[in-house]
């Protein structure tokens, strides 16, 4: 179990940091994918398979394809990549990176002051737990989370709406009832 | 005996009803401005008559209360005694004459333009602050009328306000006497402050109760009031206004910068004689001033070409013979001299105006000449007037005040003062029978009219009867208010001195025949040019008081305000306004609108906070 | 070893975020945030997942469950949002969308 898990951190935490240092769109999505794939199969190795699934399903398969979707709608070419190289420039990084590292620092010296505080056996939790869990003491919080779906729907088709196109079709259907300004 | 309030009502009616209707006919206006003076006077004439048969005690009349604070209670009250009663006869006496000349003159010197009722409004309201004045029982009622006598002498020096130099004089006179003002204030205070009244009877009887002779207090507070009195009588330091206000109408002059507000000061010091006398050092003092400013004025006079001018400097050297008085402590004598000079200046002022009417508004005694044969009434008039100003030996009432002046100065032993009274008096009838002989002698250069009329000659006439040794038989009630200081003892010394007063008039006279009567040659060459030119400016700028003050004062205070003009005090406070800022550009700056700079602060902002939570 | 010591998993979670954290602080391009975000809020994922095993507890995963739900809405959201900003400035330099400083 610990092997798999070491080995599925290291993939997904190189994917993660080409992810991040790519210039070019659909690849560093493509890392991301990777990432993401990875981190599932460490949340298998975990003991924790339901979970697993859905990152595979919902997040690598519905949130990224999303992500790719949006990246073909703004065409892009090789200029763009020329220009992501350009604001990619080292020295670009070094302010962020220097305050990554004390963070990083920090947070890792939080996880290990206190000496281990626990030990992961690896027993599966099986989705039948994870489900008798959500609707039995988190019932409250699952039917908030299907609000917030559906707000997120509703804003989603709002914000992501064409004017232009819309002002178009309605001139072009129009209200037949009315004379326009041709016909008169 | 009630009746002493109404010498007040008839002029502040005439003042109100002059003020509310400013456009009535000329007519009206004039005769509701010399009709509410008269009422006035004659009502005073009453009240002599009631009191005297009294038996002459003080009589207090109370309005009502004024303030009443805590224990600052004062009261509307009108006193009625000796000194009040004479100070009242002049003011409304001379003062009805001067304002049924007015009535003549006004018409001459307005030819038609509107502002006869604004005139006599302000001269009723003068009458009524300067009765104020004298009736006051208590300091702040004094104060009140003292400040409204300066109020209503700015109104009327800047009468012609629509010339600019005009409202200069105005504005001159009243700073300068501000500034005395504001001294008499404190004065005011510092009396309060130790007696807690400022009733004057009161004041007079706990003085010499509370404080010692010539304690640091009482000096105080008399130099206090002597600088007051300096600023509205015209005298040094303060006396630089006195010659530019001449720039109001002739009859303002008359009343207020001859006969009466200019005496106010002699009346305040009159008033507070106990206080003088428990400071004998400034009671010196007021007397070397009053004998310093008689002598410069008296030189500056002898060099004027403005005949009002000149008739001003006489006017304060004149003062500065009574504040001489009541520097000997010759405290009658001075309000003698107060009473004749009202008479003998008036009436100066008053022949003045009309020659300047005649003239067709000509000022400059260098432009008149040989007007004895046109103008008969004036030139006698003024002649008698002027006659009594230096003071010629026993027909005229100047002689019979100046001389008990003089006598009284040298019997108490004050030797130098009396040697300025004697060479301002060669000097007065130098300058005196100067401008006469330059105005009525001569050829005459100038086409000159009579003035014609009752209003015109009425007033002068009996002003001229009063000048001569009648006017000095009118005797005063003084005795029980003001100490006498005559010295009786020396008979035939007091002859000899008056002997020596009096050749020294006639010398002057004969010396001013000499060199103004005729072509005036030698005066003409001696003041050419060099020394003589240099002298003749230096008496003409009144010893250049008026280039010393700008110097030592306008400029300086000017320069202060030019350099304030960056407000320097702004500018400090402004610092903090400064910094708060310099911090909103700074924190401004921080918020630059990209998305990814904000998660960079909080990015920062969480790696500090954990890092001083982990590691502090 | 019998077991993973927690702090690894929790470690890698914390490198994983602060990955995500860097770039979304570097990257002008407003694709490359939304992907940074994605991963961040995968490695909070991850975090709670090995808490839940360590504890043996099913509630790791069904906060995970609405991690997932909170993280497709925001990605949807993002998206539209990214697509106004193209339509408006015709580029995708999140940069350009600065107007409220000062």
């Amino acid at each position: 179990m610990e092997t798999t898990f070491f080995i599925a951190g290291i993939v997904a935490l190189a994917a993660t940091l080409r992810t991040i240092t790519c210039a070019h769109s659909v690849h560093a999505l493509l890392y991301l994918i990777v990432s993401l794939l990875a981190v599932a199969v460490d949340f298998y190795a975990l003991g924790a398979p339901f979970a697993a699934t859905l990152e595979v399903v919902v997040y690598a398969g519905a949130v990224m394809v999303l992500f790719v979707f949006v990246v073909m709608m703004l065409n892009l070419n090789q200029e763009t990549v020329a220009r992501e190289r350009h604001w990619l420039r080292p020295k670009l990084w070094i302010g962020p990176g220097v305050f990554a590292a004390i963070l990083l620092a920090a947070m890792i010296w939080a996880m290990t002051i206190g000496g281990a505080i626990g030990v992961i056996e690896g027993e599966r939790l099986s989705a039948h737990a994870v489900g008798a869990t959500l609707f039995g003491p988190y019932v409250l919080v699952t039917e908030l989370a299907a609000f917030l779906l559906l707000a997120a729907l509703v804003v989603a088709a709002h914000i992501g709406r064409d004017e232009g196109n819309e002002a178009r079709r309605k001139a072009e259907h129009g209200d037949r009832a009315t004379t326009t300004a041709g016909e008169r | 005996m009630s009746l002493l309030v109404l010498t007040l009502i008839f002029p502040l009616a005439g003042a109100i009803a002059l003020s509310l209707f400013p456009r009535m006919p000329d007519n009206t206006a004039r005769t509701i401005g010399a009709g509410s003076v008269g009422l006035a006077a004659l009502v005073t004439a009453i009240v002599m008559v009631f009191w005297g048969a009294n038996g002459g005690y003080p009589y207090i009349q109370t309005l009502w209360q004024w303030i009443a604070v805590g224990d600052f209670d004062i009261n509307f009250s009108l006193y009625l005694d000796g000194l009040s009663i004479t100070m009242m006869g002049v003011i409304t006496g001379v003062g009805f004459l001067i304002h049924f000349f007015a009535a003549w003159y006004m018409v001459h010197d307005l030819e038609g333009d509107p502002g006869m009722a604004r005139f006599f409004a302000y001269m009723n309201l003068f009458i009524v602050a300067m009765l104020l004045l004298v009736l006051g029982d208590n300091l702040l009622l004094l104060y009140l009328g003292w400040e409204g006598v300066g109020l209503c002498s700015y109104l009327l020096i800047g009468y012609y306000y629509k010339t600019p130099a005009n409202a200069w004089a105005a504005y001159k006179a009243f700073v300068v006497t501000r500034i005395g003002d504001v001294f008499l204030a404190i004065g005011l205070f510092l009396l309060y402050t130790v007696f807690g009244t400022l009733n004057i009877q009161t004041l007079l009887h706990e003085a010499p109760q509370v404080w010692n002779q010539g304690g640091v207090m009482v000096n105080v507070a008399a130099v206090l009031l002597l600088l007051g009195a300096c600023g509205k009588s015209a005298q040094l330091p303060l006396q630089t206004w006195l010659a530019d206000a001449m720039a109001g109408p002739t009859p303002v002059s008359a009343l207020i910068h001859a006969a009466t507000m200019v005496t106010a000061g002699v009346y305040l010091i009159a008033r507070t004689h106990g206080i003088f006398e428990l400071a004998p050092a400034i009671q010196e003092l007021v007397g070397v001033v009053g004998g310093l400013t008689l002598l410069i004025a008296g030189l500056a006079a002898t060099a004027q070409t403005d005949i009002k001018r000149v008739i001003a400097y006489s006017t304060m050297s004149q003062i500065g013979y009574m504040f001489l008085a009541l520097g000997v402590g010759a405290w009658q004598a001075a309000i003698f001299h107060l009473m004749i000079h009202a008479f003998f200046k008036s009436l100066l002022f008053l022949t003045a105006g009309s020659v300047i009417i005649a003239c067709h508004h000509e000022q400059n005694i260098f432009k008149m000449g040989g007007l004895r044969k046109t103008l008969p009434l004036d030139y006698w008039l003024m002649v008698i007037g002027g006659a009594a100003l230096a003071a010629l030996p026993l027909v005229t009432a100047g002689f019979y005040s100046k001389d008990a002046i003089l006598w009284e100065a040298v019997a108490n032993g004050h030797g130098v003062l009396w040697l300025f009274g004697l060479v301002g008096a060669f000097i007065t009838s130098i300058y005196t029978f100067r401008m006469i002989f330059i105005v009525f002698h001569g050829e005459q250069k100038i086409h000159a009219e009579a003035g014609r009329g009752i209003p015109h000659h009425l007033p002068l006439i009996v002003l001229g009867v009063l000048s001569t040794f009648i006017g000095a038989l009118i005797g005063q009630p003084l005795d029980g208010v003001l100490p006498s200081g005559a010295v009786e003892d020396y008979p035939w010394i007091e002859i000899i001195f008056e002997v020596i007063s009096s050749v020294v008039v006639l010398v002057g006279l004969g010396v001013a025949a000499a060199l103004f009567l005729g072509k005036r040659q030698l005066i003409t060459q001696a003041t050419e040019g060099g020394p003589g030119r240099k002298t003749w400016l230096f008496f003409n700028s009144a010893l250049g008081f008026d280039w010393l003050y700008d110097k030592g004062f306008v400029q300086p205070f000017l320069w202060v305000a030019r350099g304030h003009r960056h407000d320097w005090i702004e500018a400090i406070v402004n610092v903090v306004p400064g910094l708060a800022s310099i911090g909103n550009s700074g924190l401004s700056a921080v918020q630059d609108g990209r998305v990814r700079w904000y998660a960079m602060v909080m990015f920062a902002g969480t790696a500090v906070l954990l890092a001083v939570l982990m590691f502090g | 070893m019998t077991g993973l010591p927690i702090q690894y998993g929790m470690g890698l979670a914390a490198l994983l975020f602060i990955a995500g954290l860097t770039g979304l602080v570097v990257r002008r391009n407003a694709l490359f945030v939304l992907m940074c975000l994605e991963i961040m809020l995968n490695s909070t994922g991850l975090a709670f997942i090995v808490a839940g095993a360590r504890w043996q507890a099913p509630d790791g995963q069904s906060m995970f469950i609405l991690i997932i739900a909170l993280a497709a809405a925001e990605a949807a959201i993002g998206l539209g949002l990214l697509l106004q900003l193209y339509k408006r400035f015709r580029t995708i330099d999140i940069d350009a969308a600065s107007e409220m400083h000062g």
